[in-house]
């Protein structure tokens, strides 16, 4: 437990992707099966456990402290656990408890044991390891790790690729020990589990002049959905939809997953669609991200998959066959599987690159977001690789902007302003409409940092409020409508495109310009 | 050194006109607070004040506490020293080193350790009313640096509360610097910055590194040299100390280096010169976590020179005072805990100490 405690310190304050992975391959080379496994199980959120609430710690920290003292303590350390752990009447250095002792009596506890075993527990651990505790037993780690940032560091750690784990993934269940035998050496864990996640072929992107070098007669195209990518499995009555990175999301779209009666892997596009209409992504992303979903959401916002490839089809891999082939059985399967909320992405007709400039330049539909361009003898091959699919996205959206606010990076970046709020004007007003923090060259970042400490006009903690004289040409790959932002729209990935040092402040857009570039 | 620091002048005494006639009877009688800060009327002086008065007694270096112009300053030897480096010689009218009681008017005031930082103590003033001791920051943790804290049983005990709350529980000081050893080990490549104020928290960092068996040279920030340099005269050994200039060094050279410097430099270009620097603050404030993030650190050590809750309520159960006073910090919680355990107290709500800056 110690040391699983020190690892949540570790994670959390670190800053950046390399440095938790790093703390994530020192535990796992160090810790002894089942702990680590139990550890990257809670990390993953993949441990079962019986949830304890904070109504219960409220309680048994009421019996042991004074209110008004608990109070003060809880409005100044802002997190119930961490209040808890810290004011618990409890050893600084308490027993230590093995993680799978823990997880075991948690899992075992019934309802009414519950207070009882938490209460022991917090009297003879030590302050760190209360954290870590409370930590797993209320099943909110909270330490900035993504089930995918944790099963790339197993990988890392055995030199595995990571697709491969990604492939075997669900089929294992914590404490994944055959996984780490795996990474140390031993045979592959066989994946036993139905409907197992595939890993996916990813595209590179291109552009016309790497295009002019290749011949148009030995591609298709087709157009580049702006939703998010999935995998849907169908495997011996078992049901999944995977994102692409292999996150288990069918909980979110049980619209989707009645649809998938067949036997089959399709590869293809999630998408909000209405009839025939598809909405833009923020109505997708209004159904992201959760647990389950109200049938309210599901009539309002109905999913639908758009296919574009066929990885498995009744028991058949079709994964090495040329992508013809592929394409041939996926219309074939589509049509068997005639679903209303399963549809073909269409091929475009193109006969050189400048016919397919001009589909893409005039998208019939502001749900596309670009095309993409496959060669028609490709294999379906797992990763990343170059020379095989392209993307060839449209144009990205820019704005000129005024810088308003800098923050302070961290690890390489430390001493430099790097985050940048920027803003747009509405009347003689500047409202921030974004952040970035990438985009820039070393040169330009520290132009900017340079230009922060020179023009700084007010500081709150770590962020700096500069003078607005410094535009910046803001690119971006969408927007969407967010009540969260106060200029009311939000953009994706933004980052700083150029710096317009030949631009006055005054010249910059304005809000309305922005608002405009909204769909619909 | 300048004249002494008795006797109080003609100006000084109109200035603190009509105070101290009353009869004093009880020790809480001794002490008001004014503006400027506490007022002492039978001896005619203020402790710690925050604005130039004319007299003063000065408990420890900090800035917050030791500030320059007053008319005339009562502190101890090294404390002057501290206030001499900081603002330079002539940093008030008069000086003089507390050596033993010192009388001052109807009460006797003496200086006794606090163990805070090098030179801090406690003003103990014994007068008719009784014993009140005025204890500026202090610690019961023993540092290797200073005097440890000597309690004095007293009829008013003035505190801080700097960590008044029962969640300040700061740990073996220790075992906070082997994991700032665990980090250079686990990242030799990366720098490590320890954030660490230049009176008091520098040295005892660089002692407690020492102390964990780290022979190596220790870099240090320009603003932290010559408050090390006293305390190497003062007798305290720091070892291999070097400045962390670049003149001549390029980004690498600082690659599994510790490296002390006070927590502004982090924000100044003067960061960019280290590869991929560890941002670590010793400081008592790092036991909250949001503190932490929200100042960028990634590896927050828990050191603290101040009484954390069980150290500050179990001095104030074993001196067993007749009234406490509250000089800032948390103090709704303390004078809470007063009252749950039957004690009289109450607070000043002092300005211009500032809880940050331990």
């Amino acid at each position: 437990m110690r040391a699983f405690a020190r690892l949540l310190e570790n994670l959390a304050f670190a800053p950046r992707r390399t440095a938790k992975t790093q703390h994530l391959l020192r535990h796992f080379a160090t810790q002894p099966d089942p702990a680590r496994g139990l550890a990257l199980a809670a990390l993953t959120g993949d441990l079962e456990l019986r949830a304890v609430r904070p109504t219960l710690l409220r309680a048994l920290v009421a019996e042991r402290t004074d209110e008004v003292l608990f109070a003060a303590s809880y409005d100044h350390v802002g997190d119930l656990a961490e209040t808890i752990a810290l004011i618990w009447p409890g050893p600084e250095h308490g027993a230590d408890a093995s993680l799978p002792d823990l997880v075991a009596e948690l899992q075992a506890a019934s309802r009414a044991e519950l207070p009882g075993i938490v209460a022991r527990r917090l009297d003879s651990l030590g302050t760190s390891e209360r954290y870590a505790y409370l930590k797993l037993a209320t099943g909110g780690l909270r330490v900035g790790v993504s089930g995918r940032l944790a099963r790339a560091a197993v990988a890392d750690y055995g030199g595995l690729d990571l697709a491969e784990v990604e492939e075997i993934w669900h089929g294992l269940s914590p404490p994944y020990t055959a996984l780490f035998a795996w990474a140390e050496g031993a045979a592959k864990p066989a994946s036993a589990a139905r409907a197992p996640f595939r890993p996916v072929m990813l595209s590179t992107p291109t552009d016309p002049d790497a295009l002019r070098a290749l011949p148009p007669a030995e591609f298709a195209a087709e157009w580049k959905w702006d939703g998010i990518r999935v995998q849907a499995v169908a495997d011996g009555g078992v049901r999944r939809l995977y994102s692409r990175t292999g996150e288990d999301i069918s909980a979110a779209f049980p619209d989707v997953i009645a649809a998938l009666g067949f036997d089959g892997v399709l590869d293809a596009e999630l998408l909000i669609r209405r009839g025939a209409a598809v909405a833009p992504f923020g109505d997708l992303q209004k159904r992201l991200g959760r647990k389950g979903v109200g049938a309210r959401m599901l009539e309002s916002h109905p999913a639908a998959l758009r296919a574009y490839d066929l990885m498995l089809w009744q028991g058949r891999d079709l994964r090495a066959q040329p992508f013809a082939a592929r394409r041939a059985a996926l219309e074939f399967a589509v049509a068997a599987i005639d679903h209303p909320r399963i549809d073909l992405s269409p091929l475009l007709p193109f006969g050189n690159w400048d016919d397919l400039a001009a589909l893409r330049a005039d998208p019939p539909h502001p749900v596309i977001e670009g095309v993409m361009i496959k060669p028609r003898a490709s294999p379906y091959l797992a990763g990343r690789i170059k020379g095989h699919w392209f993307k060839w996205k449209r144009d990205p959206m820019v704005v000129d902007a005024v810088l308003m606010y800098a923050q302070r990076g961290h690890g390489k970046r430390s001493g430099y302003y790097s985050d940048f709020t920027f803003g747009l004007w509405d009347g003689d007003a500047l409202v921030p409409v974004g952040k970035a923090y990438f985009g820039f060259t070393d040169a330009e970042l520290r132009a900017l940092d340079r230009f922060v400490r020179a023009n700084t006009i007010e500081r709150f903690g770590p962020v700096r409020a500069v003078r607005p004289d410094k535009v910046i040409e803001v690119a971006f790959e969408g927007l969407n409508r967010s009540t969260r932002h106060k200029s009311g729209v939000a953009m994706r990935f933004p980052r700083i495109a150029r710096i317009r040092d030949d631009k006055p402040p005054e010249q910059a857009d304005r809000l309305e310009t922005l608002l405009e570039m909204l769909p619909e | 050194m300048g004249g002494r620091f008795l006797p109080c002048t003609r100006r000084a005494r109109r200035y603190l006109h009509g105070m101290g006639a009353e009869t004093v009877n009880t020790a809480a009688q001794m002490l008001e607070y004014r503006p400027e800060g506490l007022f002492c009327p039978a001896g005619e002086f203020f402790i710690d004040p925050v604005r130039p008065v004319p007299r003063a007694l000065i408990t420890h270096g900090h800035a917050d506490h030791a500030r320059a112009g007053h008319g005339a300053v009562l502190a101890t030897a090294q404390t002057l020293d501290i206030m001499a480096i900081r603002y330079g010689a002539d940093f008030a009218g008069a000086q003089q080193a507390a050596d033993g009681p010192v009388r001052l008017g109807d009460v006797t005031a003496r200086f006794v350790p606090a163990g805070h930082v090098l030179g801090s103590a406690q003003v103990v003033i014994d007068g008719p009313g009784g014993r009140a001791v005025v204890s500026g920051d202090y610690t019961r943790t023993p540092s290797p640096a200073c005097a440890p804290f000597e309690p004095v049983p007293c009829d008013l005990f003035v505190t801080e509360a700097t960590f008044g709350l029962p969640v300040f529980r700061h740990p073996d000081p220790g075992a906070e610097i082997a994991r700032l050893l665990a980090s250079v080990a686990a990242f030799p490549e990366r720098a490590h910055l320890v954030g660490a104020y230049a009176l008091g928290k520098a040295q005892r960092v660089i002692m407690l590194l020492r102390a964990a068996g780290w022979d190596g040279p220790i870099y240090l920030h320009g603003a932290l040299e010559r408050l090390c340099a006293y305390h190497i005269a003062q007798g305290v050994a720091l070892g291999d100390l070097r400045p962390a200039t670049v003149a001549r060094g390029r980004k690498g050279d600082f690659a599994g280096a510790i490296i002390l410097a006070p927590p502004s430099a982090f924000a100044a270009t003067w960061a960019q010169r280290f590869p991929d620097p560890v941002i670590a603050f010793a400081s008592g404030w790092m036991q909250i976590r949001a503190r932490a993030r929200q100042r960028g650190v990634e590896l927050p050590l828990v050191i603290s020179d101040h009484v954390d809750w069980p150290q500050l309520t179990a001095t104030i159960a074993e001196l067993d005072p007749a009234e406490t006073w509250i000089t800032h910090g948390r103090e709704d919680a303390l004078l809470r805990w007063c009252a749950l355990t039957g004690r009289a107290a109450r607070p000043l709500n002092l300005v211009g100490y500032e809880d940050e800056a331990e």
